[in-house]
């Protein structure tokens, strides 16, 4: 049998990191940015005195920044919150209640994140009507369901940009002229996407769209939501009537500042990066399913997010992938951390079709700033026995296989 | 973690006594627990195991306890054994556990029954 040997268990030394997606570390460069706003420039941006105004500027500055990152028409487009979660809950619950005068349905897709879903779940306990539009194998939305679905009562449709778990882009200006010629309200979920893809809310026709600063290397605890002119949100945090009265409660200062400076260096690195994040990418696919047998990609080779690189392989199971790369240093997924607190598979994984033991035999890898092609190689060097091991295990591994 | 780093016990036995297949796909858990039989005693056992990290450390350990144990005393190694012997489990993977003790019983009960059909055709 192929056991890990004692000396590459878990005290190997090489720990190398490939689980992006579910956090990232802040950038230096960010950290330096925020220190100042937690010793010495503390003031309250509320406040009439000269702390308070440092404080507002610095705020304001922020708020340029991110408007520039997705290119808004202005600054006050965008509303800080606390993250990606508040911003799709302000986004989905703020939109429907504000607007349900015009209409009581929703249109989202059947891959969204939690913070989509369940908000969505949730209106329709409160007399909301939702759809959950089906995507194809690869994760695509189903732009002719869509165009059925759209009636006079679809006042919102929420699609995500990409899919963390799966990689796959959507066609958001497709989409966007689908939904604007019914007359209903676009939320693109950017969560995974800003900061890997040149994003740009105007050209691509996008209403609300939701950031997170963690995922371009900002501090956690902090996001914001882009509002386009006209289009109304009800506050969900009531209170002192900050961020235009649509979200209540004192400024978290250091955290915007570091997420501005994450949004000022993401803008001039997207480029750049997202080249560099695609040719390891593809490497990494290659090197991860070529060589194994009954080894397959989830999602699509090409509309993909530069740095996902999610595998299946038949006959085994994620977790013990995952334990058995972790005795090797190798820091990965099977799934969306959100939902690794159930043992359901990944509802992604099922509405691109996968059987459940497909779904559960799914790993993912999420590359970022400090991944290398040694660390790739190292990665692809030490799957084929881990594959190997856990299926002369299984009692699912086909006869074909064994011979 | 030991016994999912080096798993005891692992594999078929081609000739087994009996067999014992339990958990299905859905759930994310396939385990079967082969046994040999002899003078009454459980003399060899191995197991294949599709599942998590937790299952094949419960699918490991269980057969650890029955080895060697009479087929009565292995009947009633219970699923809290097989957790208490690795040392607890999360309560979210505590079903492991209880698979693999049912694997075992389902494998036992598996040899009463071919037992019986040998005597009907003596």
């Amino acid at each position: 049998m192929n056991n890990l040997s004692e000396d590459e268990g878990t005290t190997s030394s090489k720990r190398i990191y490939m689980d992006y997606t579910a956090g990232k570390p802040v950038d230096p460069r960010v950290v330096e940015a925020m220190l100042p706003y937690m010793e010495t420039m503390y003031g309250n941006p509320s406040s009439v005195h000269s702390f308070g105004q440092e404080a507002k500027q610095a705020t304001e500055e922020a708020r340029t920044k991110i408007a520039e990152l997705v290119n808004a028409e202005k600054k006050n487009s965008i509303i800080f919150t606390s993250g990606a979660t508040e911003s799709n809950n302000m986004a989905i619950k703020g939109f429907a209640y504000r607007n349900k005068d015009r209409g009581t349905h929703i249109i989202t897709s059947s891959i969204e994140h939690m913070s989509v879903m369940n908000p969505c779940k949730y209106l329709s306990t409160r007399g909301f009507k939702v759809s959950f539009l089906p995507v194809d194998q690869y994760g695509f939305v189903n732009l002719e369901t869509l165009e059925k679905e759209l009636t006079d009562e679809t006042i919102l449709v929420s699609v995500m940009y990409a899919n963390g778990e799966i990689g796959i882009i959507q066609a958001i200006k497709e989409i966007s002229r689908i939904v604007h010629d019914k007359k209903a309200v676009l939320h693109v979920d950017a969560t995974a996407a800003v900061g890997q893809i040149p994003i740009d809310v105007k050209a691509e026709g996008i209403d609300l769209l939701t950031i997170s600063s963690n995922d371009i290397y900002g501090p956690k605890g902090v996001g914001a939501l882009y509002i386009k002119q006209g289009a109304r949100v009800e506050p969900t945090i009531h209170g002192g009537g900050q961020e235009q009265g649509l979200r209540s409660g004192t400024e978290n200062l250091p955290g915007i500042v570091g997420f501005g400076k994450a949004a000022e260096i993401a803008k001039k690195e997207v480029q750049t990066e997202s080249e560099r994040l695609t040719r390891l990418r593809d490497r990494f696919i290659k090197g991860l399913t070529e060589p194994i047998p009954y080894a397959f990609l989830n999602g699509h080779p090409v509309e993909r997010l530069p740095n996902n690189v999610a595998v299946r392989y038949s006959f085994i199971e994620g977790e013990s992938m995952l334990l058995s790369l972790d005795m090797m240093g190798v820091a990965a997924s099977s799934g969306s951390a959100c939902t690794a607190k159930t043992l359901e598979p990944s509802h992604v994984l099922r509405a691109i079709g996968l059987k459940h033991e497909e779904a559960h035999g799914s790993l993912l890898f999420t590359l970022g700033k400090q991944n290398t092609e040694e660390e790739v190689d190292y990665v692809i060097g030490i799957m084929p026995d881990i594959v190997k091991r856990l299926r002369a295990m299984s009692p699912l591994t086909s006869k074909e296989l064994k011979e | 973690m030991e016994h999912f780093k080096n798993p005891r016990n692992m594999g078929e036995i081609p000739d087994a006594d009996g067999v014992g297949t339990v958990g299905n796909p859905v759930c994310g858990d396939v385990m079967a627990i082969y046994i040999k039989v002899k003078d009454n005693r459980i003399a060899d056992i191995k197991f294949k195991t599709f599942g998590c990290g937790a299952a094949v450390a419960t699918s490991s350990m269980v057969t650890e306890l029955a080895k060697g144990k009479t087929l009565e005393q292995a009947m009633k190694i219970t699923r809290a054994d097989v957790a208490d012997e690795l040392g607890g489990l999360p309560p979210i993977k505590m079903h492991c556990s209880n698979l693999a003790a049912d694997g075992l019983h389902a494998a036992i009960e598996d040899y009463y029954k071919k037992q019986k059909v040998k005597g009907m055709k003596k």
